[in-house]
């Protein structure tokens, strides 16, 4: 036998292994570009009222969740409860951006569901949504007291990652001066 | 009750694969010609099968069957009759039905052009065919059932994501799985050939049309791909490195690799072991593409159809086909014994140089998919692998795959001298070079003439080892038109090339674009092109609602025919779509899109202009035609002085 002709067999096996620990990975908490950046520059109007506008010092002076969703998508669903449970914390924010949608369907999808934000900004046209680069929703950013990026993730918030990954991190941000 | 004649037959399907694999390996090790004749019967049955099984789910589909969990989730009454049908495949369950319908048909196709095949090989290869087939009919019936039922029944179904109601969706995914699963026969006959031990002329040439034939599908799929993403827009441009468009570009890559290969292979009876190797790797790459895709390892933003529960499954399939294909060839391989050494400089060894660049390129475009994976592995840190990773490593090596390109088709396949050809690669650097300066005469970028000299410099090579295939003489003409298909596929598959890199590097270096907020009557511009709101509208499509924006649009003062992007209002599911107002032409590409707004604030208007980006696709669909072409050749066909 060839010892060279092993070569493909065990980088394949390299391979499989990386991706095997891979899948016990969570791919949706990504990466993002602006990660430790400040959060960009925005200015959208509030979902509930056309002539008040949301722009970034809503974000300045204490820690806030910044949740991206939309009427029409299915996964919001999923974690609309865990955002709900996080509302009945104290010492952060609740930030809703209602993406691709309208005023109409994002506005009755929270009264059916109920309304976790404190601040809900309106951005149909993807213009905040293109800033921050935004994936799919929902998606849900952490920005300290500063107003920078300090987490993203991507897909429905899970309990678990909630518990162990979020809330620890706003306490530690809360810590922060 | 079709649904579950679709299951059944499903279900028949699947123990037919399973004989299909074991009865003709059997037979073959046994020399006994009954068992081994088995694996045709069982190749066709087993498609008829399959295919009725699609038809049940097509059919389901189109009666709007809301009983069919699958339809209710993907379709909708209000949808048109081409994406009830495209919503069949438009979905996982679906795809993998596709998939495994073409799996079986390539099965078919090959026990029916076979005839000619040695009967072990052929019922080895056959008997492959069916293993791959069992495997994921299973994979299908146990973890994706297509035909699973709703109790109680929905009154109307969900709707089909409306980024995915195109005319894009309809041929995208079949011609891409087309050339996907066609390199299973390429698997099968290297598997066969590796038990056999023996891998000779007729092998590549029976088999070197079916390599073509996938390869061109494969072209064309990601081609048609790139169009959609394209003008879709809201995937972004004609190709931004993501991991979904990456794994179907690693398989191209290596499959080109093996085009090359399996021709050397046929003419100089060299590289067999590598070339069965290739083969492997290739159907590896695509069982890869098609499926970790859809296993939540890799975030995308093509991926529609993600369920990370089924990614043990997937992987354990891919462990084991690919490790039991490598294992089998880390035993077997050193029988396969090429008996000609290849001289460096010749157009073996010049193929030979192309294919290291292919693997290179492949081994690029995989490592940039998979590091972020690697790096979250062995540090926990979470990275993206953005467009300068590929940019600035993939290019050169792609440059200089080329230049290569260039005069490697002027060598013979014997030893040759590049004294020979000196001629010809003076007149090409000159050619090349010429272009170069007369483009920075007119204040291109360093960039931009690099990449034009060099398709200059390409298109050069290719016509000159063309025309090189006839002597001068009288007749020239009539000679050249007599030339077997596969000097014309080699011809118009390199002209290919060279017109995609020129189209690539003019957008590349060429774009321009921008952004206003317009009221009616006013104007912004880009690249000398002017573009005026004029009107604003609304109305109803077939199942959405839009509003409409007349742009019209002059050019050094001449007027050109308006635009009307549209923004789109789908109620099933309730979602927002941009529609650009798009002016396509082969010079240039101007599209505008519409943003939200109000008429006093004004709206937003995205004004883009790109020239020679039709080149890319044009270039492309060029090379995949070369390929069809090439598969007519007569030499390809094995003759009987050859069996014998």
């Amino acid at each position: 036998m060839n010892w060279k002709a092993l070569i493909p067999l065990a980088v394949f096996a390299g391979f499989c292994i990386a991706l095997a620990i891979g899948l016990t990975r969570d791919p949706a908490a990504l990466p993002s570009q602006l990660i430790d950046e400040p959060f960009p520059e925005f200015e959208l109007t509030s979902l509930f009222d056309e002539q008040q506008t949301v722009d970034r010092s809503v974000l300045l002076g204490q820690v806030s969740v910044v949740n991206v969703f939309g009427s029409w998508c299915t996964s919001c669903i999923y974690e609309h409860p865990g955002l709900m449970e996080m509302r009945k914390l104290d010492g952060f924010q609740l930030v809703g951006i209602n993406w691709r949608d309208t005023r109409e369907a994002g506005q009755n999808w929270l009264a059916d569901n109920g309304n976790p934000y404190h601040v809900v900004a309106f951005d149909p046209a993807s213009i905040l949504a293109v800033e921050i680069g935004v994936v799919g929703a929902p998606e849900t950013y952490i920005v300290d007291k500063s107003g920078r990026i300090r987490y993203k993730y991507s897909g429905a918030l899970s309990p678990d990652v909630v518990v162990k990954e979020i809330l620890p991190l706003i306490q530690k941000l809360q810590a922060e001066s | 009750m079709i649904a579950e004649l679709g299951h059944i037959a499903l279900i028949a399907a699947f123990c037919v694969a399973i004989l299909q694999f074991a009865l003709p390996l059997w037979g073959a090790a046994r020399g006994h010609g009954a068992l081994m004749a088995l694996a045709s019967r069982a190749a066709l049955l087993q498609f008829i099968l399959i295919a009725a099984s699609f038809i049940a789910l097509t059919t389901s589909f189109l009666l709007s069957d809301f009983s069919v969990l699958l339809v209710a989730n993907h379709s909708a009454l209000s949808k048109p009759l081409l994406y009830k049908i495209s919503g069949v495949w438009g979905n996982h369950e679906g795809s993998i039905l596709l998939w495994v319908l073409i799996l079986a048909l390539y099965g078919a196709l090959a026990a029916t052009f076979g005839k000619a095949l040695p009967a072990p090989l052929k019922a080895r290869a056959l008997a492959i065919q069916g293993g791959l087939g069992a495997t994921f009919i299973g994979f299908t019936l146990f973890t994706s059932n297509p035909f699973e039922r709703l109790f109680p029944a929905a009154m109307d179904g969900t709707g089909l994501n409306p980024v995915l109601q195109d005319p894009g969706l309809a041929i995208h995914p079949p011609l891409l799985y087309m050339g996907y699963v066609g390199f299973s026969l390429a698997f099968s006959f290297a598997i066969a050939a590796l038990i056999e031990g023996k891998v000779d002329a007729i092998w590549a040439r029976w088999l070197r049309p079916w390599v073509l034939l996938a390869w061109s599908f494969l072209t064309a799929g990601i081609t048609i791909g790139s169009f959609w993403a394209y003008y879709e827009l809201g995937w972004g441009g004609w190709w931004m490195w993501d991991p979904v468009e990456n794994v179907s570009f690693i398989p191209w890559l290596l499959g080109t690799a093996l085009l090359h290969s399996i021709m050397v292979l046929g003419t100089r009876h060299a590289m067999s072991s590598w070339t069965v190797l290739l083969a492997i790797s290739t159907f590896s790459l695509c069982l890869i593409g098609t499926f970790i895709v859809r296993s939540g390892i890799l975030v995308s933003v093509h991926s529609f159809a993600v369920d990370p529960t089924r990614g043990v499954v997937i992987l354990i399939i891919l462990a084991v086909v690919t490790g039991a294909a490598l294992t089998l060839y880390a035993i077997r391989s050193s029988t396969l014994t090429g008996s000609v050494t290849i001289a460096t400089v010749s157009r073996g060894g010049a193929l030979i140089l192309n294919n290291i660049l292919l693997i290179v390129a492949a081994f690029i475009v995989l490592l940039g998919t998979f590091y972020p994976l690697f790096i979250d592995m062995f540090t926990g840190e979470k990275i993206t692998v953005a467009e300068p990773f590929f940019n600035r490593l993939y290019t050169p090596v792609m440059l200089l795959l080329i230049v290569f390109m260039s005069f490697g088709p002027l060598l013979k396949w014997r030893a040759d001298s590049l004294s020979r050809i000196k001629g010809k690669l003076i007149a090409g650097a000159i050619v090349a070079v010429l272009s170069g300066l007369a483009l920075y005469a007119f204040g291109r970028s360093a960039g931009a003439v690099l990449g034009y000299s060099l398709a200059a410099l390409l298109a050069y090579g290719t016509f000159t080892a063309f025309l090189s295939k006839t002597p001068a003489g009288p007749n020239r003409l009539r000679r050249l038109t007599r030339l077997p298909a596969a000097t014309y596929g080699f011809l118009l598959a390199h002209l290919g090339m060279a017109v995609v890199t020129a189209g690539i590097t003019a957008m590349s270096t060429g774009s321009a674009e921008n952004i206003a907020r317009l009221k009616p009557g006013q104007a912004i511009s880009t690249a000398g092109y002017e573009f005026t709101l004029t009107d604003l509208g609304v109305g109803e499509g077939e199942n959405y609602q839009f509003m409409r924006a007349v742009i019209s649009v002059t050019h050094k003062g001449r007027t050109l025919p308006d635009l009307l992007p549209e923004r789109r209002y789908y109620d099933q599911p309730p979602m927002f779509t941009t529609e650009a107002g798009f002016r396509l032409r082969l010079k240039d590409t101007v599209f505008v899109a519409i943003g939200e707004g109000d008429p006093q604030k004004g709206y937003i208007v995205r004004a883009y202009y790109q020239p020679f980006v039709s080149l890319i696709w044009i270039g492309a669909l060029i090379m995949a035609l070369a390929g069809f072409i090439s598969i007519g050749d007569k030499r390809m066909q094995i003759n009987k002085d050859l069996t014998s």
